[in-house]
């Protein structure tokens, strides 16, 4: 979960979620155990990937940042202190190199004017109730595939907080301080990421945004 | 603009603070009061927790494989590299 802000949320009991022999790998890795480091490169890569896709939205951009957070990680190794998961360590490499190569390719793109304040156009309409486990009506992949394709339908500034506050489950602060933005500026972002990706899984659980979602 | 109106714009402009617990006990109690009274914005805080559950819980698509090749492979050779 993220550190100060966030009431215990559904990850933090993810099943499968590795932690337990994560210090001794990190312990082995630095002392130049290469075999222990790429295990934990297989262990994070699909997350690492994601992450950085989600960020640049350009399948290069996220192979090479995510390449250089790994390199990086490697490199600086011994000023890991283990005072937070290696994993959380990781991220903010990797956010820092995807951020990277968005300013590279879209100078612009992370800037936008906004105010704290909710617009009419945020107000939900027609709401309707899901039922207890909406996602459960679709297999894994093709889950997985409608999510990450919701998700690219956001302009940057949403998407990467979003991905940040509620997938990296970073606080809004940190995840302040890695974008350069005020506390109220990401929880404002937050709140429309929310509410655009819940209005997308509206419109597919009701049938309407299946198709479209889905691809060819 | 009604009584109602206002209270469900309050909600939304409180609604992220509602989720991830960063709101005082007594503005819990107040928009609790309201979710009893107000079906709408209760179903927007179901469905929107809903949201953030469903992306937070989903595994990642996994790596495509030559991604992953040119990782490794990268990686090794850097790695070993750096420690000749």
């Amino acid at each position: 979960m993220a550190p100060t802000d966030r009431t215990p949320s559904p990850a933090a009991s993810r099943p499968g979620r590795p932690v337990d022999d994560e210090t001794a790998l990190v312990a082995a890795a630095k002392g130049g155990d290469i075999g222990a480091f790429e295990s934990l490169v297989h262990r994070y890569e699909g997350r690492i990937y994601r992450l950085t896709y989600n960020i640049t939205q350009n399948r290069e951009d996220a192979e090479d940042a995510t390449q250089d957070a790994f390199l990086k990680s490697y490199q600086h190794l011994s000023g890991f202190q283990g005072d937070s998961r290696f994993y959380t360590w990781l991220v903010r490499i990797a956010v820092n190199e995807a951020l990277m190569k968005l300013r590279r390719r879209r100078p612009n793109e992370l800037s936008l004017d906004e105010s704290i304040q909710t617009d009419e156009d945020m107000i939900p309409r027609e709401i309707e109730d899901w039922g207890p486990k909406p996602d459960q009506r679709f297999e894994q992949g093709e889950l997985q595939n409608i999510l990450a394709r919701a998700i690219a339908t956001l302009e940057p500034p949403y998407r990467i907080v979003f991905q940040l506050r509620d997938i990296e489950e970073l606080s809004t602060e940190e995840t302040a301080r890695l974008l350069g933005l005020s506390v109220p500026a990401v929880k404002s972002r937050l709140l429309r990421a929310r509410l655009k990706l819940r209005h997308t899984l509206d419109q597919l659980f009701r049938g309407s945004a299946r198709s479209e979602l889905q691809g060819s | 603009m009604s009584c109602k109106e206002v209270n469900c714009r309050t909600l939304l402009t409180e609604l992220c603070d509602f989720l991830d617990g960063g709101l005082d006990s007594e503005t819990v109690q107040e928009i609790k009061l309201h979710l009893d009274r107000c079906e709408d914005c209760r179903i927007l805080v179901d469905t929107t927790r809903k949201t953030i559950e469903i992306f937070c819980n989903a595994e990642p698509v996994p790596l495509p494989q030559g991604v992953r090749d040119r990782l490794h492979k990268a990686l090794e050779q850097r790695l070993r590299g750096s420690n000749s």
